[in-house]
């Protein structure tokens, strides 16, 4: 594996694959339906104690 | 506790570093050697005096275990004035040459002291016991793994000692921020990975099914900093029995992966780290959930996406490549929006309580804090781009950038989560006194304010003197006549330090009164008066 491979899969195919897993996270955060369950999570901290 | 392992092992590596001290091959490494020799001795000897024979009641495993972070936080405050006194010293040995002393005390031993001593003994300790006490309280969950919260506390402290005693020594790498020789890289390895087992082992066990944003963000500290450093510091070293090793890299390879390292440092060990606290203490303190959770969630994985990348706008216009330079440039630009967005987030999760900062010290720290965090991530992108950073690059500009990134964010939420947290730990109903808070947090602000502003005015001015040609284009000033113009801004900025420092003292004072249980009669803050509050129409929730 040498300094061109790896250049030339960094660009193409790791670079679409990172770029669909961060659209992929953004698409979670809002998916339909994500309000409560984010209001809910927001709200872990201040039910102890 | 009976101890019998830890003294075996102790005495066993205690042994090891005299036979060390015997048989190094260079100086420093001997003199190094006896410093860990008589370190891991007075500890097993403490552990021995400690010793109790008679049986040990069972730990409760659904109670949270606070032993480390109680220890972890008086650490944070020791070693936080530490770190700024010699701070302040370096200050004034850079306007008064005269207080270096030679050999151990110059400035270029002291000065790796300062930024190992308040980046990772003060902010390192600080995300420590924090990120236990984060865990635990929003997992439900008590700490993984018995006893290993402990082995990371005094395993960290060790790597402390061991790195500031060697830089004393004379004892470096030469790489920033990361300036300690093979033997305690192997050591913090060890103790980190113990880190990452402990918090991953805590979220595992947790009883919320949700994990809570303030541990991603911990977690992404964690993991990114034991990546960072595993590969920065692949190294050979000369001798096992000697100081000196050779890094893997050479030339501009080795000069991207540094700062590689040394960016990603301050993305994932000082802003992603304390964005951890700011989710948990921040919506704690103000007793309000965080206004957009799922902004966090955004906010974090384009953090984590974009500061990776950001590492080479530290080697604009030099051997390296200029593709990779503006990509560093291009990729800290883009910066602005995640660093914004957790700005915008720890702000508005106060809409609706704005009066708390005017009633609340501790509040109002924390948001001078994530006022400071975006002030200089706005910043940090303007100097990352090539044309400024011809200015501005090698100049005090970058210290004033660093410090008022440090002082103001990384400082400031630190003690607002120390502020929020001891009284707590030691079961105080509050602290010592809030208007010792009110005299810190201004003496805090007006301290940076002083540093930053003297350290603008220096830099730019450095920065304008070194590149000003006369009309037959020779340089107009030599560079020892830079350093006579910048005297007075040096004098300026050990002030300021000082001022900073001084705000420091008064909390450690304030921290080790309420630990001890002493509480000051005062006038209490004015409005925080529940019954005299007139109710605000605009105030949501």
């Amino acid at each position: 594996m040498d300094y061109n491979l790896m250049r030339e899969f960094a660009d193409s195919w790791g670079l679409v694959a990172m770029a669909l897993f961060f659209v992929g996270a953004i698409a979670f955060a809002l998916r339909p339906g994500s309000v409560e369950l984010a209001d809910e999570a927001a709200r872990i901290p201040l039910q102890d104690e | 506790m009976k101890f019998g392992t830890e003294i075996v092992v102790l005495g066993f590596f205690a042994f090891a570093a005299l036979v060390a001290a015997g048989f190094g091959v260079d100086g420093p490494f001997r003199q190094h050697m006896w410093v860990l020799f008589f370190a891991l001795t007075g500890f097993t000897a403490i552990l021995m005096r400690n010793t109790e024979l008679k049986p040990v009641a069972p730990v409760d495993p659904s109670a949270y275990m606070d032993g480390p972070i109680r220890y972890g936080a008086v650490a944070t405050m020791f070693w936080g004035v530490v770190g700024m006194l010699v701070g302040v010293v370096i200050a004034l040995q850079l306007a008064y040459p005269d207080l270096n002393i030679q050999p151990w005390f110059n400035f270029g031993r002291l000065r790796p002291l300062h930024t190992s001593g308040v980046v990772f003994a003060f902010g390192g300790n600080a995300l420590l016991c924090t990120s236990l006490y984060v865990v635990q309280r929003t997992c439900r969950a008590r700490l993984f793994g018995g006893d290993l919260a402990w082995f990371v506390f005094w395993g960290y402290q060790l790597f402390i000692v061991m790195a500031a005693t060697g830089y004393l020594l004379g004892i470096t790498e030469s790489r920033e921020y990361a300036e300690p020789e093979w033997y305690v890289d192997l050591w913090l390895t060890i103790v980190w990975v113990a880190y990452l087992i402990l918090f991953l082992g805590t979220i595992l066990k947790r009883k919320e099914p949700h994990i809570y944003v303030a541990n991603w963000f911990y977690l992404s500290f964690i993991v990114t900093i034991a990546m960072l450093h595993v590969v920065n510091n692949l190294s050979m070293p000369v001798s096992f029995l000697g100081s000196k090793s050779y890094s893997a890299f050479s030339g501009v390879q080795d000069a991207l992966t540094q700062w590689w390292y040394g960016h990603n440092a301050v993305g994932f060990f000082l802003t992603a780290g304390f964005l951890g606290m700011m989710y948990y203490f921040v919506p704690k303190q103000a007793n309000r959930p965080v206004y957009s959770y799922r902004l966090s969630i955004i906010h974090f994985w384009a953090l984590i996406f974009l500061y990776i990348w950001a590492g080479p706008h530290h080697l604009h216009y030099t051997a390296l490549p200029d593709w990779a330079q503006t990509l560093g440039m291009v990729f800290s630009i883009m910066l602005w929006m995640p660093s914004w967005g957790g700005m915008i987030n720890g702000l508005m999760t106060l809409s609706g309580a704005w009066d708390k900062i005017r009633t609340d010290p501790i509040i109002r720290m924390m948001v001078a804090a994530i006022a400071f965090y975006g002030m200089s991530t706005f910043e940090g992108p303007v100097m990352a781009i090539k044309a400024v950073n011809s200015l501005s690059h090698y100049t005090d500009w970058t210290i004033g950038h660093v410090h008022s990134g440090a002082l103001g964010w990384v400082g400031m939420i630190s003690f607002g989560a120390i502020y929020y947290m001891v009284p707590k730990l030691w079961n105080r109903e509050r602290l010592y006194s809030l208007r010792l808070v009110t005299w810190h947090f201004w003496l805090a602000t007006l301290g940076i304010v002083v540093y930053a502003a003297a350290m603008w005015v220096s830099g730019i001015m450095q920065g304008l003197m070194w590149r000003e040609y006369d009309e037959q284009g020779l340089l107009v000033y030599s560079f020892a006549e830079t350093v006579a113009a910048m005297h007075p801004y040096y004098v300026m900025r050990a002030i300021g330090g000082a001022m900073y420092l001084s705000g420091a003292l008064i909390m450690a004072w304030n921290i080790a009164m309420t630990i001890l249980g002493y509480r000051r009669e005062e006038q209490p803050m004015p409005g925080s008066v529940a019954g005299l509050r007139v109710a605000r129409s605009g105030a949501r929730r």
